[in-house]
């Protein structure tokens, strides 16, 4: 307890732990000290709306330390919301979302977020596309994000050896000096797994890697994945469920908002509810 | 990536044209003899010195519209207020040689029946101060809207709005009599600068050799930025502001940062053109001349700093030539310029020697960086 504390002084944005155990057990029964360590991204009771309408209701959602889940739903179901809300992006107007167990996400902004080490890839892939593909993972490589320290930059062997590592990773190495924008969508898919990697994150959050991308591309891009989870958290948003399959991780379905089913794919895809909302159509 | 070469091959030519040209303008000025054709005329000498002001203002622009995506209509300001600090130091520079005599008060303070100097004109009669003023206002006044902006979010044509109102608020309150700034005249009349006669050819030399240097200087100090890994950062603001933040960068800094440089560059350009022209009046605060220098920099080439500096001074040669000759015609062959510009060379006029060259040694055009 006093280990995770001068944590939580320490890290921007952290909650103050220095309350009453008392009133934890009564009023957060989850809350409790365990709770908050032992997951690595704790959602509860998250609601946000816009303009009346409810994108996420009292969602809840637990992912431990190098766990993989799969998350699926219709669309419109609040996927990419949820991603918003914990990469900083959309505040919710209600419920507790932590990382680690100490830092509050609700409080932070992106690039905050993004330094404790939550790292994200869009819907649509977003890279950087007058840059390089080098200069893309160089700009993700884990280093001093300051402005001023990158005025006076020289690039390292570090950085060099991380760079030429990545691209190998993601099968763009052939590739390192051509535009970003000048690749396929494809590539560009695996350039941003790649400058998501390159930020070290311990929680990977990647919506809809395998859309626009060939059967064999989306059969490697859930081999990367699974290897990716044997050393950090990932959360995969995905519509293809051949893709889904092939993960074959816990799943959780969202619906209107909040958590339908969850479990291995086997179980919820047998869930009539599963079926009437989701897949039966 | 290694950091690139500060100096690649088209800023190097860049700089030995304008290095070039300190040395050759004035050697032809007082070497060669009038009826010489390459005989650079006197009057000619502050009319260059006055473009290669602009051309230094147009690399500032250049530095956050192409390198950062904020589209300033507003750079007009902070040229201004640099022309003003400028400006004060000269008209305290007039001492008791002003029509009335007063030796400390300035002509239109007498006429206004000023008591005393206001207080924002102390210090002013000494350079060093009034040069601290030059990058200090207006860097204060960038730092100052920048914060609020950067950190509000605010982009696009909706940034691009409240920089035309700045400079707009800032023309209206210099046109009012009791801001102490000489009102609908603004400051001119001037006599000397550091003791030098203002008047005389060779201190226009001398101001024109340092116009030039100071445009080297200011294009090496941006190029030296959007080299940097800073640099790189800046550009992915442009092209993907949110995924910039997603990956940990505060992107409000780093565009604080530039805009801030950018504001003092124009501010240092304001003070090199005011001793040139001769004076510094609030019509430099209109909202059509920060448009100008847009197009300058559109007409140039954008994103280039080179191709700014360029486009400031094709533009200004031709608006010196045209108002010679159709003086009504100017804001409409302006306009055109503009439109064709936009129309059938997207990457300016640089844009169009990189695809020529580029096509004679049978190789794809180089890329220049993309337009909003
Ligand atoms: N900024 C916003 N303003 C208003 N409504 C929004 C906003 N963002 C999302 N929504 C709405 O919230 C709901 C959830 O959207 P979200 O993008 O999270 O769905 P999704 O599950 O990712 O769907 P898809 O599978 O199509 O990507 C949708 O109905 C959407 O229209
Ligand atoms: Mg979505």
């Amino acid at each position: 307890m006093s280990e995770i504390s001068s944590d939580a002084v320490k890290s921007p944005g952290a909650i103050s732990l220095e309350v009453d155990d008392a009133v934890f057990a009564v009023d957060h029964p989850v809350r409790d000290p365990q709770a908050l360590t032992s997951a690595l991204l704790y959602l509860d009771a998250i609601t946000v709306s816009f303009d009346g309408f409810r994108a996420l209701n009292a969602l809840s959602l637990v992912i431990g330390d190098r766990e993989m889940r799969a998350i699926i739903g219709p669309n419109g179901a609040g996927k990419t919301t949820m991603m918003d809300v914990i990469t900083g992006k959309t505040r919710p107007n209600t419920g507790t979302a932590l990382f680690a167990g100490i830092n509050d996400l609700t409080t932070l902004d992106e690039a905050a977020i993004a330094q404790l080490g939550i790292g994200r890839k869009f819907q649509t892939p977003t890279v950087f596309d007058m840059h390089t593909v080098e200069d893309n993972i160089l700009l993700a490589v884990k280093a001093d994000r300051r402005a001023f320290a990158n005025i006076r930059w020289h690039r390292t062997a570090h950085e060099s050896a991380r760079v030429d590592e990545l691209l190998e990773r993601v099968r763009l190495k052939d590739h390192r000096f051509r535009r970003a924008g000048d690749l396929s969508h494809g590539q560009k898919q695996w350039l941003e797994i790649g400058m998501l990697l390159a930020q070290e994150p311990r929680l990977l959050l990647v919506d809809e890697p395998a859309a626009g991308m060939t059967d064999q591309e989306t059969a490697d891009t859930a081999v990367l994945l699974k290897e990716i989870a044997k050393t950090r958290s990932v959360v995969v948003v995905e519509h293809d469920m051949q893709f889904v399959r092939d993960l074959d991780v816990k799943v959780t379905v969202l619906h209107e908002g909040s958590v339908l089913a969850e479990g291995p794919l086997d179980q919820v895809s047998a869930d009539p509810r599963v079926i009437e909302v989701y897949l039966g159509r | 990536m290694n950091r690139t070469r500060i100096i690649d091959r088209t800023g190097g030519i860049f700089l030995v044209i304008v290095l070039a040209a300190a040395v050759l303008v004035p050697a032809s000025n007082l070497l060669l003899s009038p009826t010489n054709p390459l005989h650079v005329p006197d009057y000619m000498i502050p009319l260059l010195g006055k473009y290669l002001s602009y051309a230094l203002l147009a690399v500032a622009v250049d530095l956050v519209w192409g390198y950062c995506g904020v589209l300033s209509l507003g750079h007009g300001a902070f040229f201004a207020l640099g022309g003003y600090a400028m400006g004060m130091y000269l008209m305290r520079q007039i001492g008791p040689r002003g029509v009335y005599g007063n030796p400390v008060l300035p002509d239109f303070m007498v006429f206004l029946n000023y008591k005393e100097l206001p207080w924002f004109w102390l210090g002013f009669d000494w350079f060093p101060f009034a040069a601290l003023m030059v990058l200090l206002v207006p860097g204060l006044l960038a730092f100052v809207f920048g914060w609020f902006a950067f950190r509000s979010r605010v982009t696009g044509v909706y940034l691009s709005i409240i920089t035309q109102a700045m400079t707009f608020a800032l023309m209206l309150a210099f046109f009012r009599n009791d801001m102490g700034f000489g009102g609908n005249n603004g400051l001119t009349d001037f006599k000397d600068i550091l003791g030098f006669s203002i008047q005389a050819p060779q201190t226009r030399l001398v101001l024109f050799v340092a116009s030039a240097l100071a445009l080297a200087l200011g294009y090496l100090i941006c190029r030296a930025l959007v080299t940097s890994k800073y640099g790189k950062v800046l550009v992915a603001v442009r092209d993907a502001e949110s995924r910039t933040r997603f990956l940990g960068y505060r992107v409000e800094n780093y565009k604080l940062l530039a805009w801030t440089l950018s504001a003092m560059l124009a501010g240092v350009a304001g003070a090199l053109y005011v001793p040139q022209v001769g004076i510094i009046n609030p019509s430099e605060f209109a909202p059509a001349q920060s448009i100008e220098m847009v197009i300058w920099v559109a007409v140039g080439g954008r994103g280039t700093l080179v191709g700014a500096a360029l486009g400031a001074l094709i533009v200004n040669a031709g608006k010196t030539w045209f108002t010679g000759v159709l003086p009504d015609a100017w804001l409409f062959a302006l306009g055109a310029l503009f439109v064709v510009v936009t129309l059938f060379l997207p990457k300016g006029v640089l844009g169009l020697g990189a695809q020529i060259s580029g096509r004679l040694r049978r190789r794809p055009p180089v890329p220049v960086e993309s337009t909003p």
